[in-house]
């Protein structure tokens, strides 16, 4: 019976495949040189394509039925595990990424991907706050990302500032136009506000590339002067006066690669401890109140206006000291580094972290952007991938790797709570 | 004058595919409240389905008359529309019912799947098309101006004005159009009152990426330049139509479309063409501030 | 109007569209007791409730809220300062944190306070004095009316797995919690059993006792007749009765009201 009710499924599967594939793969246009299109044909690749989904298609309902993959918000056999192994699970980790400098193994490569998770990671804690604690649905936070960024690269360019006096303005610059932009839109509700934000991130975007004679337009600004050690120039000359040469090193350039890590890590952990913080504060059991109920809210007196201000803001302010990371990292930005798709990454990276759990979103930039890696050598193929994985990843566990959530104080035992009945907030 | 009055031509017929892509929108907005965010690109394989149908007749020397327009549409149409119905399958359905959130990040995935898919089969470059289309009227001469109405324009302004004809007269005329009403006011009570909700729900997301391949093929015709990426911008222009007409709203849709053309094709005409997405991007944000239901849109009172 | 009121509603009228759902009502409530305010379904109660409560705001006429020897123009104030000025609500269709545990539910009630406290936050995060004991107030103040409302041995569950009655409960604690001067109960008694029902007039009894008034729109007669001091009827959006329960059980126009007219529940 069910072989049979498989072999009609993969059939309709087939024609369906089929009037997919066809046109869009089968045929190709390309332009030739004289600047006419032409069609290059690929059945094979169309075919191969269409049998992967009719096979693909006959194996799933011959192995779970013609029942449609349902999404589920329990907590999935890993969670109850990993929240108990959290004591140690989570020291763990921390562990690996401080030592990660000295451990056999790791050279400029390793370093540089673990700046880049780290970087990551940062965001997503960043992002958690507005995302996961207010509930306020934010699809430009790219662009507070870019305000930091240029906020370190203009201020060091126009007036000399030092790094470590531009990390701080980066972040509250970019607080700023949180608030700015946060005071007349908070109020809408849920997609309107995901869709003004990401309109504000290309507005942003936009200006930033056409403002030529501030920004650099779309050439960018380089030349970001590159952190010192607390004043103490990474110079490989190894002169008086450098790092290498007060603390009688070798200069190195994994020197300052060591001091970049250490410094995006110590800024991740800030942003976490602060957001842990804050979430056993009134403002942050604020903020998640404001995502079960609004309403509720104001009707215990909690001026709502305010409460998702100061979580846009904050969010705000950690993705511009990122982005002031960012600059002196590179030396060099463009507004190419901060497009939508990048404000994309990162919300997949709360949302598949389980929106709201510190460890499940550090894992998750772990595995999307290590996963991103891995996929580096596929090229093109590499977005495509990560879109499919999107998909699948929400459709088989919608609230993410850690559904559940614990309570922020107790009376006895905390125990957590299913994600069944955490709220997400209309905004 | 007559500056003005051929930016009014040339606003008129964008706003017209802006048009047709902003009734996707608030048709798959009206009915399981989400933003159909892979809808632009819906658009933009639309644009490819267009052009490959377009390069195959022009090799084979059948691209010629209305019917070769009027064939291109058609398998536009068919095949997009399969699109359409495929993404809501895979990427909407089995999310029914579950968290706001999931099905939105789902439909980001999804665009970026689309984009990424028709990158890879298709090729980053921009495509060119040569002018399919040719010829125009002269309307008026002021000076050295000539204000130029193209027959595209004229074609875009009658296809559009007839699918739309058809679209209503679907929606207000026929069982399905009802069942779609009926599960946009209360889908729950639909189902309870025999009304296939998901075979209604797909068929809206059908129509929707039919209407789109239409404004993908017109605009391939007019513009003659496509690339994978067309669908993001074109798709988020079209949403702020569908917002500023009052999401939900059919005819708000349309209205909305030709008014962001017009403010697109004037702002750039008149002030700069660099800034020409912020002035659309700031007409959403100003409409949702101080407008939030739109245009036509119904206001909502808060059941407390 | 007397010094005795805690709220006087005067000549309100609340207009949507074309459509008067409260008409030019007036009544006031008595500080240290409880007032009802029945009537038919569609008589404008929660409507009524809801501009006091300042999710809506009138077309015409005064709210005026008594408390500490101010009086607080409750019509003018936007949302969340009714609840600071002393009002506290709780909803008909129950609207705790489903998400978070009761006690949690609480906490975020007396948000304003620790916030107050907390230096708004700042002070907080780096970890100053004077948060610690204001939490521990805080949560003092949570078990007791974890206590009163019989959820004591439920504070650490999400709010949204408590049974129906239980949440019921827990609304009107964490209402409690933000030290009203008045409280406002949309429909309290709506889905209990009569056990339930006779607890909660227990507990609004001894709420009353503990010197909040209330204000109450309720359906269930046995509930209203049992604990009101004062009720105020409503009839198509217009005040046809307010008197204490004797009186409008006997009151004509209020049976006429409920009976006559074949839309009652």
């Amino acid at each position: 019976m069910r072989v049979a009710a498989a072999l009609r499924d993969a059939a309709i599967t087939g024609l369906v495949a089929a009037g997919l594939f066809l046109p869009l793969v089968a045929l190709r246009t390309d332009v030739s040189p004289s600047g006419a299109l032409f069609i290059r044909t690929r059945w094979s690749d169309a075919a191969i394509l269409i049998a992967l989904a009719v096979v693909g298609r006959f194996a799933l309902v011959l192995w779970l039925g013609r029942k449609i993959p349902v999404a589920s918000t329990e907590s999935a056999w890993w969670e109850e595990p990993l929240r108990r192994a959290g004591k140690f699970f989570t020291p763990v980790l921390l562990l690996v990424a401080v030592a990660l400098p000295w451990l056999p193994g790791t050279g400029r490569y390793e370093l540089d991907l673990g700046i880049l998770v780290l970087t990551y990671v940062m965001l997503g804690w960043g992002l958690n706050i507005v995302v996961g604690l207010a509930g306020l649905l934010d699809l430009g936070y790219v662009a507070f990302y870019a305000v930091g960024a240029y906020s370190y690269a203009l201020l060091a360019q126009y007036f000399g500032l030092s790094f470590w006096l531009c990390l701080p303005l980066a972040g509250i610059l970019a607080a700023f136009w949180g608030v700015l932009l946060g005071f007349p839109v908070l109020r809408l509700r849920g997609d309107y506000l995901a869709i003004v934000t990401l309109a504000f991130g290309e507005i942003i975007r936009v200006v930033l590339i056409n403002w030529a004679s501030f920004t650099g337009g779309p050439n960018g600004i380089g030349g970001i002067p590159r952190p010192s050690f607390f004043g103490l120039p990474f110079s490989m000359g190894g002169e008086a006066g450098s790092f290498a040469h007060t603390f009688g090193l070798e200069p190195s350039p994994l020197h300052r690669v060591v001091f970049l890590y250490y410094l995006i890590l110590g800024l991740a952990l800030l942003t976490n401890w602060v957001s842990i913080r804050l979430r056993r504060q009134p403002l942050g059991r604020a903020w998640e109140a404001l995502r079960e109920d609004e309403t509720a809210c104001r009707a215990l007196g909690i001026n709502i206006t305010t409460t998702k201000l100061t979580a846009f803001a904050l969010g705000a302010m950690f993705a511009g000291v990122a982005g002031s990371f960012f600059a002196t990292r590179q030396g060099f930005i463009s507004p190419e580094s901060f497009t939508f798709i990048e404000s994309a990454i990162i919300l997949a990276i709360v949302v598949l972290g389980g929106m709201g759990s510190q460890i499940g979103i550090a894992l998750a930039a772990l595995i999307m952007i290590g996963g991103f890696e891995v996929f580096r050598g596929l090229e093109e193929w590499r977005m495509l991938v990560f879109g499919i994985a999107m998909v699948v990843i929400m459709v088989l566990r919608p609230r993410g790797l850690v559904s559940s959530r614990t309570p922020t104080v107790a009376l006895g035992e905390r125990r957590a709570i299913s994600g069944a009945l955490v709220g997400e907030g209309r905004g | 004058m007559a500056y003005a009055l051929q930016q009014l031509i040339n606003g008129i017929s964008l706003g017209m595919i802006y048009g047709l892509i902003a009734v996707g929108y608030t048709m798959v907005y009206g009915i399981i409240g989400m933003i159909n965010f892979a809808h632009g690109d819906v658009f933009m394989i639309g644009a490819f389905t267009a052009l490959i149908t377009i390069v195959l007749l022009l090799s084979g020397g059948m691209m010629e008359g209305p019917g070769a327009i009027l064939l291109v549409l058609l398998v536009s149409m068919s095949v997009t529309a399969l699109y359409g119905w495929t993404v809501e399958r895979l990427a909407y359905r089995p999310l029914r019912g579950s968290f706001r959130l999931a099905p939105l990040i789902s439909a980001i995935g999804m665009s970026i799947l689309l984009q990424n898919y028709v990158q890879v089969s298709q090729g980053a470059r921009v495509k060119p098309l040569e002018p399919i289309v040719r010829g125009g009227f002269e309307v008026m001469r002021e000076g050295g101006f000539v204000v130029q109405l193209s027959t595209i324009q004229i074609m875009i302004v009658s296809i559009t004005l007839s699918v739309l004809a058809v679209f209503t007269w679907l929606v207000t005329r026929t069982p399905l159009g009802r069942a779609m009403r009926a599960c946009e006011q209360d889908r729950k009570m639909a189902a309870l009152l025999g009304v296939d909700t998901d075979r209604t729900i797909s068929l809206t997301f059908v129509i929707g990426a039919a209407l789109a391949a239409v404004a993908g093929s017109l605009y391939l015709i007019r513009y003659g330049v496509i690339d994978f990426y067309i669908g993001f911008l074109v798709g988020v222009k079209a949403f702020t139509a569908a917002v500023l007409g009052g999401i939900g709203s059919l005819p708000g849709a349309v209205l909305g479309g030709l008014l962001i053309g017009l403010i697109e094709t004037f702002w750039s005409a008149y002030f700069s063409v660099q800034y020409k997405d912020v002035a659309a991007f700031a007409v959403l944000v100003m409409v949702l501030i101080f407008m939030p239901t739109g245009l036509l849109g119904r206001q909502e009172v808060e059941k407390v | 109007m007397s010094q005795a009121a805690i709220l006087s509603v005067e000549a309100v009228t609340m207009r949507f569209g074309g459509l008067t759902a409260v008409n030019a009502v007036s009544f006031a409530a008595e500080r240290g007791a409880i007032t009802a305010i029945i009537g038919p379904n569609g008589a404008g109660k929660t409507t009524l409730f809801n501009c006091i409560t300042g999710f809506y705001r009138p077309s015409e006429g005064a709210i005026t809220l008594h408390h500490e020897g101010r009086d607080t123009a409750l019509h003018r104030l936007a949302g969340h300062k009714i609840a600071r000025a002393g009002v506290a609500r709780t909803f008909q269709n129950i609207r705790l944190f489903q998400g978070m545990t009761a006690l949690e539910n609480l906490l975020v009630a007396q948000h304003n306070r620790l916030m107050a406290a907390t230096g708004f936050g700042i002070g907080a995060v780096l970890g100053l004095s004077r948060y610690p004991a204001a939490e521990r107030d805080a949560i003092d103040r949570a078990r007791h009316w974890l206590e009163m409302t019989a959820l004591l041995d439920r504070a650490d569950d999400p709010a949204g797995s408590l049974p129906y009655g239980a949440q019921r409960r827990l609304e009107i604690a964490r209402a409690m919690c933000t030290e009203p001067a008045l409280l406002c109960l949309d429909e309290p008694a709506a889905g209990l059993n009569p056990r339930e029902s006779e607890a909660l007039s227990a507990l609004l009894r001894s709420i009353r006792d503990g010197g909040c008034s209330l204000l109450l729109i309720e359906h269930d007669m046995s509930v209203v007749m049992g604990i009101s001091d004062r009720i105020v009827v409503l009839d198509h959006g217009a005040k046809i009765a307010d008197a204490a329960p004797a009186v409008i059980r006997a009151d004509a126009r209020v049976i006429a009201a409920y009976l006559g007219e074949g839309d009652e529940e």
